[in-house]
């Protein structure tokens, strides 16, 4: 009976949330924004156009770019400041003072460098995934109890052996939990990325349909395929999490 | 162990809480899970009995469900006639030491629940039970600085500070060293006899029991049901090596069907 | 040794900046400006009297927007982790509504709000608000059971049990919540102002680079956000070392 909430609640509130916005458009009789049917006309339209199918493959294609690399570079470098104390102390300021310049203030710098392209938001993601990847590693590896480490050296491993046999899998989850936090905000940067810099994807969608003959409908609708998606990113980021091999670092909730 | 000429202690004959035939079942995903069977069992005023059992077969389970924290499938609770219907500050839980609240001092853990009382009432209150637990100094320490053992007896204080009839303990001793133990299980009993309380204790320790309790209420593996009621007749202070010790403490090794050999 | 290690952290800086001083003046093509350029670029605007007013600018629509999503988030954040149903109805919708960006609600947000201050402060309100709710939820989730039954046995009313269980016991895990929603609050904010308003560090980005190529001034303005995110995470580390400190959590 209790599993049965689980589904039947919250599609009650979304129900009740529809009801809502559908009255409160019919009520004040606003002609900009859209009810929720307009939002669904809205959506079939862009099918037709052949857009929605285009605009989420650029999307994709920039999001994943700049996140696979985030990943190839931040990992090993987090791995690296976390074992080694010095260029840990020496870098972390830097890190420090770069993570709270938000991604897009990089913008004009971007354009300069890649013009404008597929580059800029690319590079805007990867920055935006980089830090968060590189400290949640580095902690990752700072956080392996000693006694890991100590009883691998007991049973006579050498440093390689020690990382790949003790080091890494120790890690594996916390690492897990900090690429699926990155890849959050990599969408996020993305969306943020394409309303300036370039002429597809989701983030465009918004900005273009409402500059472009302020078409709220599909503003939202742009919005709602934002948030399915990234919120599908997530749920599979979750399922590695149930993989045996790192399942154990994982509470079971 | 307080070195005084044995007192038997006076056989009480008022029953405090009245367990009748209660089971628990717990049902998850679909899984029931027959926790405790046919529980029945009259506990006196003023005494101290042990729940004995091996870790999980329920017997914390039946402590919470008198306690009020849990409502039985079947069966009633009764505390001088009077249903148990959730928990009360006249029936006080002991935790383990975790149970103490990180975010207050010493002080502030035992004044806890004296919040009906006027401050003077409040501070004397405290005063006395830091006095009682042994955590004199301490007043205005934080959980984190004090050991497992100072944890222990803050809960314990705290508990008392309410004046409750009943103590209800879980284990209270678990996470502690075994030469804190001992150590603990005299000043509970010096608190009990100063104080008189009806106390319900729960262990999986069969020593812990034996020197510890009027009556031992041995339990079996789950579901759990009552094996056995051995009546500790010796009086306190406890000899660890007195034949009458020894023997019902064996007797209680045979009844769990253990051999008293490693 | 000890001199070492206070130095230590200024390396990769001076190193950073030194690399950047050194690609500048080697590569003259690469238009972007060296770190003297920064730094005199700082000074103009400390004359102009800019660099204060568009500090303060940023930091009003922060203010507002994160005071205003502290006050509405946390408790009903607390309210949905305490009572299931709640939670249960209202999280998958959340959870819908995460990912999308802060900045996907501009056109909205201008719809309804016009472009101004409004609409900053909007969208630095619906960017702090969702972590925060998120936060409390977990918070009020993860109180330690014996805890809750130890305030009920004392015979705490509903009313007592939420003041002198449920805060206390949630406070450690609200405050870094506090702290990262700030953090994502400042990393708003100039992207909101990139685009929405007339002041402010990011739109000091935008319109250095649109008024005129100024790189000294856009690097200038990138320079003091990083430096204003960073005080302010500081400040929120120094309140969470305080409370930590005082109640000695950590090691129960």
């Amino acid at each position: 009976m209790k599993d049965r909430e689980a589904i039947i609640l919250p599609v009650l509130s979304a129900v009740v949330i529809l009801a809502v916005w559908h009255f409160g458009v019919v009520l004040t009789h606003t002609k900009i924004f859209p009810s929720p049917l307009d939002v669904v006309r809205g959506l079939n339209e862009l099918v037709h156009r052949g857009l929605l199918l285009s605009y989420m493959r650029d999307s994709l294609y920039r999001a994943g770019i700049g996140y696979i690399l985030a990943t190839i570079l931040g990992v090993p470098i987090g791995i690296f400041l976390g074992w080694y104390k010095l260029p840990a102390m020496s870098a972390n300021p830097l890190i420090q003072m770069m993570r709270p310049i938000s991604p897009l203030a990089w913008m004009p710098l971007a354009v300069i460098w890649f013009g404008v392209s597929d580059l800029a938001p690319i590079f805007l993601i990867f920055l935006g995934a980089f830090f968060p990847i590189v400290v949640s590693t580095m902690n990752s590896v700072r956080n392996v109890p000693p006694m890991f480490l100590q009883a691998g050296r007991n049973f006579g491993l050498n440093s390689v052996a020690l990382f790949r046999r003790v080091i890494f899998p120790a890690i594996l989850p916390q690492v897990l939990g900090g690429l699926r936090i990155a890849l959050g905000i990599a969408w996020l940067v993305l969306v943020a990325a394409e309303m300036i810099a370039v002429n597809s994807g989701l983030g465009y969608l918004i900005i273009d349909s409402r500059n472009a003959g302020k078409r709220y409908d599909l503003v939202v609708a742009g919005m709602l395929l934002i948030g399915v998606i990234g919120l599908c990113l997530d749920i599979l980021v979750r399922r590695t999490e149930r993989l045996k091999a790192v399942r154990w670092g994982f509470r079971a909730d | 162990m307080v070195n005084a000429a044995p007192v038997m202690t006076e056989k009480a004959t008022e029953v405090k809480v009245s367990v009748r035939n209660l089971d628990m079942v717990f049902r998850t995903d679909g899984k029931s899970v027959s926790v405790l069977e046919n529980i029945t069992l009259d506990i006196r005023e003023g005494e101290f009995v042990c729940l004995l059992g091996p870790s999980g077969c329920g017997k914390s389970t039946l402590l919470n469900i008198i306690a009020g924290f849990l409502q039985p499938t079947n069966g009633e609770v009764a505390i001088q006639g009077e249903p148990v219907k959730g928990p009360d500050p006249r029936r006080v839980f002991v935790f383990q030491e975790r149970g103490v609240f990180p975010w207050l001092t010493v002080e502030g853990n035992i004044g806890f629940g004296l919040f009906k009382l006027s401050q003077e009432e409040r501070a004397s209150r405290i005063a006395h039970y830091v006095q009682l637990v042994g955590l004199q100094g301490f007043e205005h320490a934080y959980p984190s600085e004090l050991s497992g053992g100072m944890k222990q007896r803050l809960e314990v204080a705290r508990a008392l500070a309410v004046n409750p009839d009943i103590l209800y303990l879980d284990e209270p001793f678990g996470a502690l060293d075994s030469i804190t133990r001992l150590i603990m299980r005299g000043e509970l009993l010096r608190i009990w006899e100063a104080e008189r309380k009806t106390i319900l204790f729960v262990t999986h320790d069969i020593e812990e029991s034996v020197q510890l309790a009027d009556r031992v209420v041995v339990m079996s593996t789950r579901p759990a049901s009552i094996r056995r009621i051995v009546e500790i007749d010796i009086p306190h202070p406890r000899d660890l090596s007195s034949p009458r010790y020894i023997e019902l403490r064996d007797s209680i090794f045979e009844e769990i069907g253990l051999a008293h050999k490693v | 040794m000890k001199i070492l290690r206070r130095i230590l952290p200024f390396t990769s800086i001076a190193l950073f900046i030194a690399i950047w001083q050194l690609v500048v003046v080697w590569n003259h093509a690469i238009l972007i400006p060296g770190p003297w350029a920064v730094v005199k670029g700082i000074i103009e605007l400390a004359q102009k009297g800019l660099l204060l007013k568009y500090v303060v600018a940023s930091l009003f629509r922060v203010t507002w927007g994160y005071l205003l999503a502290v006050s509405t988030a946390i408790p009903l954040g607390l309210f949905l982790g305490w009572y299931r149903r709640g939670e249960k109805a209202l999280n998958p919708i959340i959870q819908v509504f995460r990912p999308i960006s802060p900045l996907a609600w501009i056109p909205i947000s201008i719809l309804w709000f016009g472009v101004g201050d409004l609409a900053a402060i909007y969208l630095i309100f619906l960017a702090s608000f969702l972590p925060l709710i998120v936060t409390s939820m977990n918070a009020v989730r993860n109180i330690a059971p014996v805890h809750l039954n130890a305030g009920r046995n004392f015979g705490l009313s509903q009313g007592q049990l939420v003041l002198r269980v449920i805060y206390p016991a949630v406070m450690p895990q609200l405050i870094v919540g506090l702290r990262i929603a700030l953090g994502v609050a400042w990393l708003v904010v100039v992207a909101a102002e990139m685009i929405a308003v007339n002041s402010g560090l990011g739109f000091l980005i935008v319109d250095s680079r649109n008024a005129g190529n100024r790189y000294d001034l856009v690097i200038a303005g990138m320079v003091l956000i990083g430096l204003t995110g960073l005080l302010l995470d500081i400040g929120m580390r120094r309140l969470e070392k305080l409370k930590a400190l005082r109640w000695g959590y950590g090691s129960v």
